[in-house]
């Protein structure tokens, strides 16, 4: 039996190297903030939430086992007191802190995890989370809607509950820390049902005051929250129905204080060029890769030569001058921010003419015609032409084929109907800050069927043999061996080039001068746009 | 009159039967699965078709489409298949605001363009004529998108005003109600001018102006309630143009309104949604022609009823 060490039990040593943002633990609370949003929150159900609008809202609702330091990647524990894992790996402790409150005032109890867990994983609930579960004993049956529950979660006694999975998996403590796995109250979803979206009942750093469908949501501060001093603000207030070029008019009116949907692109140039609104931009990563999938199963793409001629064919630094610079090249599957990221990777050079002449060496003297979809949301279309402008200069013919977002994701999951997608706007933006993640869905074997979302239908037995055993290494003195390992897999995924890593786009994230907090809290990597419960108001005392 | 009543009454309910089968069709034929939408990224094949099976998506279409219906006749509109909401609680929370949109912006429209018409028509031929059928063929072409940006920007922005979008207070009904008035008001007042002109030449003007009346006394007792006939059997056709109008005022004003209610719903494949909204504008639609039908007997006799 392992005690896991997370950050917050060692804080010390780790911040004596900087790991840790400086989060200012003395800042006042109090004051509130307006954040606007054009479309209407889908739902709060942290089980069911899954758009980048909700995400950052649920987490201020609702808190699972785990969770993460404020504006880092790093893994701490959130309702959990103690996190404790067998020698195989396969048995995980967590005992819950005391005295730890639902919004409701009852008491959370161990019983309470398993409900929750059970619950995302009920068929019937439709949870859009459910396969994150996947490693858990019990999850096959339970998920196809059989038996009394998920058999590997069991209640040890109020403050303790063991869940021993059927494969040690070193992702296991970022699975407990997405919004899925959220602790919910039995009675509140009961009495809710289906509606529990709309009236949620978490044990967040914030509780639901109202909401008016297409004017407000309104969080409040939550007094009984388990963290002192959390959260900083009394109150956050979200606009809906407002135009991002609109929300830019009242920021500039001081009516706003964050634009959710961010800078619209028309107007971030201006925006950057006045010193007064850039100075309250904060820029930062994304664990976001946009990139070209190459359909690995259709003609000529099944030739790894041609996709590798691609790869050189594309000018990026052009496509990201295109967007504003409000992104970097790209040229590997795995974004700067994300562990595992090979620094010195040169990936494939902008070279027009030697990728001419791979073509030629591949039997394509004179090139051949293709597609390539893309989704009809500026500036997709612009990014779109910029790549067919790139291929026909080595002699490849492709027709833009422009469609609305579910379209292009649908052709995508069918084996022989696009031969290249532009994933810009329906790119992978990690769930949780691990190297795996980026694999499984989008280049594994097993995403790689009908309505997947591996749309270059690339598997790689061998790969995904390794990817399985990377995830296997759980023992935290292997941490190191297992980035490695993942570094080195998506380094041969590259040659196999089933994608052209493009760009990874920025965060800008704007904000009022009534806000404050480490930038790290502006452009935190687990919350968009802003992490809301440690932001801070000026205007309080 | 009772007849032709109940036979357009029953011609309405036709239409709205075949409406929702088109929808129906319509929305079965795109090629994006709503359960993929719900299931998400990281959903497995066994999950999404778990959730196929439960939203009934496996079912032939005309079992499909019996469902909708036999539930539709109870009442029933389904639930949000995202919200989880039911459709008619949704559409409820959000008509009351955009049915108090439209009147205002009728009533803007008339205003507006029963002014101009009038203008225009007694100032034929000369410059107040020329600049103001000038000014309604713009309002007619220009997108109403850009009309509501612009408004917003001088007199939101630079004047104050108004509020920047939103809702809630009289304030915030004129940018939109203008907005959306706007293309109405450049059909109006050419519809007036010329409705206006040609009573103008009618023998009973004439009358009136041998008997010595005041200029002012024949325009407003006997040239403009006739020449506003024509445009009130206008008024019932205009809500499907309305219907269109606020899907695009509602989403630059934030107007919590169906139009932005059925924006979302299109970008995020809620069959439900869809077909409720639909369903609700086609209603107005459908009531507003009757309408129109039914009053313009009612204000000018010659037009009959059989």
């Amino acid at each position: 039996m392992k005690k896991l060490l997370y950050a917050g039990i060692a804080g010390i040593a780790l911040s004596a190297t900087g790991a840790i943002a400086q989060v200012d633990q003395d800042a006042p609370t109090g004051g509130s903030m307006i954040v606007t949003y054009k479309d209407d929150v889908a739902t709060l159900d942290p089980a069911i939430g899954y758009d980048w609008q909700n995400w950052s809202m649920i987490k201020s609702l609702f808190d699972g086992l785990m969770g993460y330091e404020p504006g880092t990647t790093t893994l701490r524990l959130e309702l959990a007191d103690s996190h404790d894992i067998s020698d195989d790996g396969l048995v995980h402790t967590f005992t819950l802190k005391d005295g730890i409150k639902f919004h409701n005032g009852r008491e959370i109890t161990a019983e309470d995890v398993k409900y929750s867990l059970e619950r995302v994983t009920n068929p019937e609930t439709r949870s859009p989370g459910a396969g994150f579960f996947g490693m858990i004993e019990g999850f096959e049956d339970w998920n196809a809607g059989e038996g009394e529950g998920l058999s590997g979660v069991k209640v040890i006694d109020d403050k303790t509950v063991e869940i021993t999975l059927n494969r040690p998996d070193a992702t296991f403590g970022h699975v407990m820390a997405l919004n899925f796995a959220s602790v919910v109250p039995q009675e509140a979803v009961e009495a809710s049902g289906e509606d529990f979206g709309r009236e949620p009942v978490g044990s967040g750093a914030y509780k639901l005051a109202d909401w008016t469908p297409g004017q407000q949501v309104v969080f409040e501060r939550f007094e009984d929250y388990h963290r002192a001093g959390v959260p900083k603000l009394d109150q956050i207030t979200f606009e809906i129905g407002l135009e991002p070029t609109v929300a830019l008019l009242r920021m500039q009116q001081g009516q706003a204080d964050i634009p959710g949907d961010g800078i619209p692109p028309a107007q971030f140039l201006q925006v950057m060029n006045d010193p007064e609104q850039a100075d309250n931009v904060v820029e930062g990563g994304q664990l976001h890769t946009g990139y070209i999938t190459l359909n690995t199963q259709m003609e000529p793409f099944d030739d790894k030569a041609v996709r590798q001629a691609v790869n050189m064919a594309i000018n990026k630094d052009r496509i990201v001058r295109i967007i504003n610079g409000r992104a970097v090249p790209a040229n590997q599957p795995l974004p700067p921010t994300m562990p595992g990221y090979a620094e010195d990777y040169e990936g494939y050079a902008f070279d027009p003419e030697k990728a001419k002449q791979m073509l030629a060496d591949a039997g394509y003297p004179d090139g051949f015609s293709t597609e390539l979809y893309v989704m009809n949301v500026d500036p997709n279309p612009r990014i779109a032409q910029a790549i067919q402008q790139d291929l026909s200069a080595i002699g490849i013919d492709a027709e833009i084929r422009n469609l609305a977002q579910a379209n292009v994701i649908a052709a995508g999951g069918e084996p022989d109907q696009a031969p290249m997608i532009w994933s810009g706007g329906m790119a992978w933006i990690a769930d949780f800050p691990d190297p795996s993640n980026f694999y499984g869905p989008i280049l594994g074997c097993g995403g790689a069927v009908q309505g997947g979302w591996n749309w270059a239908w690339y598997c790689n037995e061998e790969l995904d043999a390794r990817a399985a055993e990377a995830d296997s290494m759980t023992d935290p003195d292997q941490a190191e061996a297992r980035i490695d390992a993942w570094r080195q897999i998506y380094l041969d995924v590259m040659e196999d080039a089933p994608w052209v890593p493009v760009f990874n786009e920025q965060r800008f994230t704007y904000t009022s001068d009534r806000l404050a907090g480490d930038d790290s809290l502006f452009v935190d990597p687990v919350h968009i746009p802003v992490n809301y419960d440690y932001v801070y108001s000026t205007e309080a005392q | 009159m009772r007849g032709y009543i109940i036979r357009r009454l029953f011609e309405s309910a036709l239409i709205l039967l075949g409406i929702t089968l088109v929808t129906f069709i319509l929305l079965y034929l795109v090629p994006a699965d709503p359960a993929r939408q719900i299931a998400g990224r990281s959903a497995t094949a066994e999950t999404v078709q778990n959730i196929r099976d439960q939203l009934g998506l496996n079912d032939p279409f005309f079992v499909q489409y019996a469902r909708y219906l036999g539930n539709l006749f109870q009442g029933d509109m389904g639930r949000s298949y995202l919200q989880r909401a039911e459709v008619s609680e949704l559409i409820a929370a959000r008509l009351p605001a955009s049915l108090m949109l439209m009147v205002a912006a009728i009533v803007t429209e008339l205003i507006m363009g029963l002014t101009i018409g009038v203008v225009a028509a007694l100032r034929r031929n000369k410059f107040a004529d020329h600049s103001l059928m000038i000014f309604s063929f713009v309002s007619i072409s220009a997108p109403q998108f850009v009309i509501g940006i612009l408004l917003l920007y001088v007199f939101a922005v630079q004047l104050g005003w108004f509020p920047i979008g939103g809702y809630g207070t009289p304030a915030h009904f004129v940018l939109p109600a203008v907005t959306l008035g706007f293309l109405g008001a450049g059909w109006y007042s050419r519809m007036m001018r010329s409705s206006m002109i040609d009573v103008l030449a009618q023998d009973f003007v004439r009358t009136a102006r041998a008997k010595g009346l005041s200029k002012g006394r024949i325009i407003l007792r006997h040239v403009m309630p006739n020449a506003i006939l024509p445009i009130i059997a206008m008024i019932g056709i205009d809500i499907g143009l309305f219907m269109s109008g606020i899907v695009v005022v509602e989403s630059v004003f934030g107007w919590p309104g169906i139009g932005q209610l059925a924006w979302q719903a299109i970008q995020r494949v809620d069959i439900p949604v869809i077909m409720g909204v639909t369903m609700v504008s086609a209603t107005a639609i459908v009531m507003g022609n009757l309408l129109a039908d039914l009053v313009a007997p009612l204000i000018d006799p010659r037009i009959k009823t059989k």
